[in-house]
């Protein structure tokens, strides 16, 4: 338990039944909970190890009922935690005692689907699969997939602008999001953007994604809908070593191809997800390439050709096309198995750095170092095309002490990722998980510079007030 | 108007702390080639980030390019075509148009957020925008973002800085996401559309699957004799050929020819470049709106209504061109109250001096988003000497 919190401020926990009862005035009785045991469920999100018991949990139904909460909330000098639906794996909805969760995840309708502008108006609440379940009859689809897809809202997706498997070619949230409704703190409701392209005036819908809750809550949001490829079909390229399917990728790159997913995983990681998804994935490679393209299957075919010609002067080992949608699920099927394969075998954390791709090699090797001086054993998953890296750290939680050396190798990870050129979360968020890592990334005077952008919406810090920043040095207003 | 030029980042942290403790307007500027956009400048200096030049990284794999702010945005396209690639956003050049001389900046791309036809498909220059580094009105520098396109590390303050036409910091390196530049590029170029059928024609190609990279009309007698509707295809040879095959199918119905090569090249620079309008041709008034795809021919007609006006479209329908006489309001008036039935903005980009002054160039803002606006403008440049009132009276 190495991460901080601020001390609950003692007058606002003496004031709870007041602030209970202020909170009953504004919304209906269901919107509001109180008791400890369904509290429970909301103390803490993706980022399990930690907890906190809010004072109370808001969970409204339009934003003229956000707007209600946040006008009394901010007038009662109490704080709010904005949340999605609590998937965060960097601890960006965990709340504080003193603090009121304002959840929008009662607010989760398609207001409106317009193909002919390609773009889809939902209530912040829906999740981020069911925006493309929305469209999908259509042949449409919403590009951003976060791995959380299924549960994970598009209010939680805008906070910590969040990424997938297919950034290289879609981009992120803030490259899919057109226009956002938003309560500021004191209940006033803004739009930003629109259902027009770039924004009036400063790009504040640019600084609102990724704001991680802390310059408002975003209750409605317009986005950017499009249409599917015609299909899609992946390879799967085994290596003799990191370099060469390091190699292998910055060629594909350099020859114009821009592969939809470019997945890496090393020896390790297809070792856990063979055990038990049994993809049939090569155990005789040092590292392993999923590369999928689109288009018509002509299309698919000629690039999948181009890729496999690329591979063959890299030593590939093994190479697999596929040539059906089964094969292209078997394909999918260890990765996608990933993260729960893990799970079965051991407890683990999950890092989400950023690294200059070129790096690959010398980041993987330290990496292993890093994690062999605690003891401990890593297996790597890696988005190959954006150099965002995911490095599961495998531990006992049974054994006294380990969690901490997780913590610390997963610190020294991330710290590695800045050092050779990229950054400490490449689409989780700050959150409380990386926060006092911020430091590592930037100076005083970039923090600063970040405090006094955050202080014209929240001057009091009352929005998300624990995450994000280092709890020293605040730049108040 | 005296300029400052500044050799490096500890020389502009100087000037702007001179500036600032003085409390001398600053002018900031790149090329000075769009120094005509926005309310006229209330400022003695300008402060200039010419002598700031040169790619600072550079890797193809990577699909990343960095440069100082003052470097040549031709310098950063050739650098780019030398390995195959390119800045995907396709920015615009504002010379044509505004009849403007000097050299566009990388950094005057980023702070204006610069962007052509291929918007519609790939995004603006503030989506490819992924690092910045510059020097706030209090002297100090400040980076944010980095040269890795996954990053969400603390606020997006990258994306505040783009498009923010020098009002809140000096930009001195910027950092932009690349592509690969298409083997081939073909326009299917559909004639005597009317405004509604084009409409319905670019959003059919846009909502299929073949990636159309650029869309835009140009109504009878701007671009030839009967109108243009402009649909291109982009990418390796192979699938260039396949999609237009499919999207001449889609359009078999239309008059339709095929544009390629030098001609297809100098045809979308031309919507890129705001040709039809070009200084020397046209003397009018000039705006650039933006607005929902399928409504920009409604908008259109409505401020046809009341104001004697032409124009074309880009981005499906979404961004219109719109040229007018440049005496009163420039049909401000006219065309806000227009934008408010169909949604989105419009940006005086061309207009004489008093004309700028007397009417809002930029969207006018909500109050609440005045008042966050100002907020911002206020926690980056405490004592208001960035470009002041350029994009805002008063702020």
């Amino acid at each position: 338990m190495s991460i901080a919190f601020p001390a609950p401020d003692p007058a606002i926990l003496a004031r709870r039944d007041e602030i209970l009862a202020g909170l009953a005035r504004l919304v209906h009785p269901e919107a509001l909970i109180a008791s400890e045991d369904e509290r429970r469920a909301f103390e803490t999100d993706g980022l399990t190890a930690y907890r906190r018991l809010p004072l109370a949990v808001v969970l409204p139904s339009s934003t003229a009922e956000v707007s209600a909460v946040m006008r009394y909330l901010s007038g009662q000098g109490v704080k709010i935690v904005p949340r999605g639906a609590g998937t965060s794996l960097a601890g960006g909805a965990i709340p504080q005692e003193d603090a009121v969760v304002v959840g929008v995840s009662k607010m989760a309708r398609v207001l409106e689907l317009d193909f002919e502008n390609r773009t889809a108006r939902v209530e912040a609440g829906i999740t981020n699969l069911a925006i493309s379940g929305a469209v999908g009859h259509e042949s449409f689809f919403y590009a951003p997939d976060p791995s959380s897809q299924l549960a994970c809202t598009i209010a939680g997706n805008i906070g910590m602008n969040s990424g997938g498997a297919h950034c290289l070619k879609y981009g992120v949230t803030t490259n899919n999001i057109l226009g956002v409704t938003m309560v500021l703190l004191d209940g006033t409701v803004v739009e930003l953007g629109g259902q027009h392209l770039d924004s009036a005036g400063l790009d504040l819908l640019g600084l609102v994604i990724g704001s991680e809750g802390q310059l408002g809550i975003v209750t409605e949001a317009t986005v950017r809908i499009l249409r599917a490829a015609e299909g899609a079909r992946p390879a799967l390229l085994g290596f003799p070593s990191p370099e060469d399917a390091g190699a292998c990728v910055a060629a594909i790159i350099g020859e114009g191809l821009v592969p939809v997913a470019l997945e890496y995983m090393d020896k390790l990681a297809i070792e856990i997800t063979e055990g038990f998804a049994q993809a049939g994935y090569p155990l005789d490679v040092e590292a392993m390439l999923i590369i999928e393209v689109e288009g018509s299957d002509a299309e698919i075919d000629e690039q999948l050709r181009r890729v496999v010609t690329i591979a063959e002067r890299h030593r590939v080992k093994t190479i697999r096309v596929s040539k059906s949608e089964a094969e292209s699920a078997a394909i999918w099927k260890g990765r996608k198995a990933a993260f729960g394969a893990t799970g079965r075998i051991s407890d683990y954390i999950c890092m989400d750095g950023t690294i200059p791709t070129g790096q690959l090699p010398l980041v993987l090797q330290r990496i292993g170092e890093i994690v062999q001086r605690e003891g401990l054993r890593v297996a790597n998953v890696f988005h190959a095309g954006d150099g965002n890296l995911h490095p599961l750290i495998l531990f006992d939680i049974n054994k006294p002490g380990e969690m901490e050396k997780a913590e610390r190798a997963g610190e020294d990870i991330l710290r590695l990722c800045v050092e050779v050129g990229g950054c400490l979360t490449g689409e989780h968020g700050v959150g409380i998980e990386k926060r006092d890592l911020m430091r590592c990334q930037f100076d005083e005077s970039d923090l600063a510079q970040q405090m006094r952008i955050r202080n014209v919406f929240d001057p009091a810090w009352l929005l998300n007030p624990a995450k994000v920043f280092p709890l020293d040095g605040r730049v108040l207003a | 108007m005296t300029t400052i030029t500044p050799r490096d980042e500890q020389e502009a942290c100087a000037a702007v702390a001179e500036a600032a403790a003085g409390r001398v307007p600053l002018a900031l500027a790149g090329g000075g080639t769009k120094a005509a956009i926005g309310r006229p400048a209330q400022t003695e200096r300008t402060l200039s980030a010419a002598a700031l030049s040169g790619v600072t990284l550079y890797e193809p794999a990577e699909l990343v390019i960095g440069a100082r702010a003052g470097t040549p945005l031709a310098e950063v396209e050739q650098t780019l075509a030398s390995r195959g690639q390119q800045l995907t956003f396709e920015p615009i050049d504002y010379r044509p148009l505004l009849g403007s001389a000097g050299e566009p900046t990388i950094g005057g791309v980023a702070a204006a957020n610069l962007s052509g036809p291929r918007r519609i498909q790939a995004g603006a220059a503030r989506d490819s925008l992924i690092g910045v580094r510059f020097v706030n009105g209090r002297g100090e520098t400040v980076k944010n973002g980095g040269r890795v396109m996954k990053n969400v590390t603390g606020l997006d303050l990258v994306k505040l800085l783009g498009g923010s036409w020098g009002t809140l910091g000096f930009l001195t390196e910027v950092v932009f996401k690349v592509l690969p530049k298409p083997e081939r590029a073909t326009t299917l170029v559909l004639r005597g559309l009317d405004e509604a059928a084009a409409a319905a024609a670019m959003s059919a190609a846009l909502g299929s699957p073949y990636e159309v990279t650029g869309a835009a009309y140009l109504p009878a007698g701007l671009g030839g004799g009967a109108s243009q509707t402009m649909i291109r295809l982009e990418g390796f040879a192979y699938s260039v050929d396949y999609r237009g095959g499919e999207l001449r199918r889609l359009f078999r119905r239309n008059d339709l020819d095929i544009v390629e090569g030098e001609a297809n090249t100098a045809l979308w620079r031309g919507v890129r470049d705001v040709a039809p309008f070009a200084a020397g041709i046209s003397d009018e008034a000039v705006w650039r709106i933006s607005t929902v795809p399928t409504k920009g021919h409604h908008f259109t007609e409505l401020v046809a209504r009341d104001v004697s006006c032409r124009w074309f479209y880009d981005w499906g329908g979404g961004l219109v061109w719109l040229a007018c006489a440049a005496e009163g309001d420039a049909g401000a008036a006219i065309i806000r109250a227009a934008l408010a039935q169909t949604g989105g903005h419009a940006t005086l980009v061309r207009a004489p001096a008093e004309v700028r002054a007397a009417v809002d160039v930029f969207q006018p803002l909500t109050e609440p988003l005045r008042r966050l606006t100002a907020g911002i403008k206020g926690s980056l440049d405490p004592v208001g000497i960035f470009s002041r009132g350029r994009m805002y009276a008063g702020i």
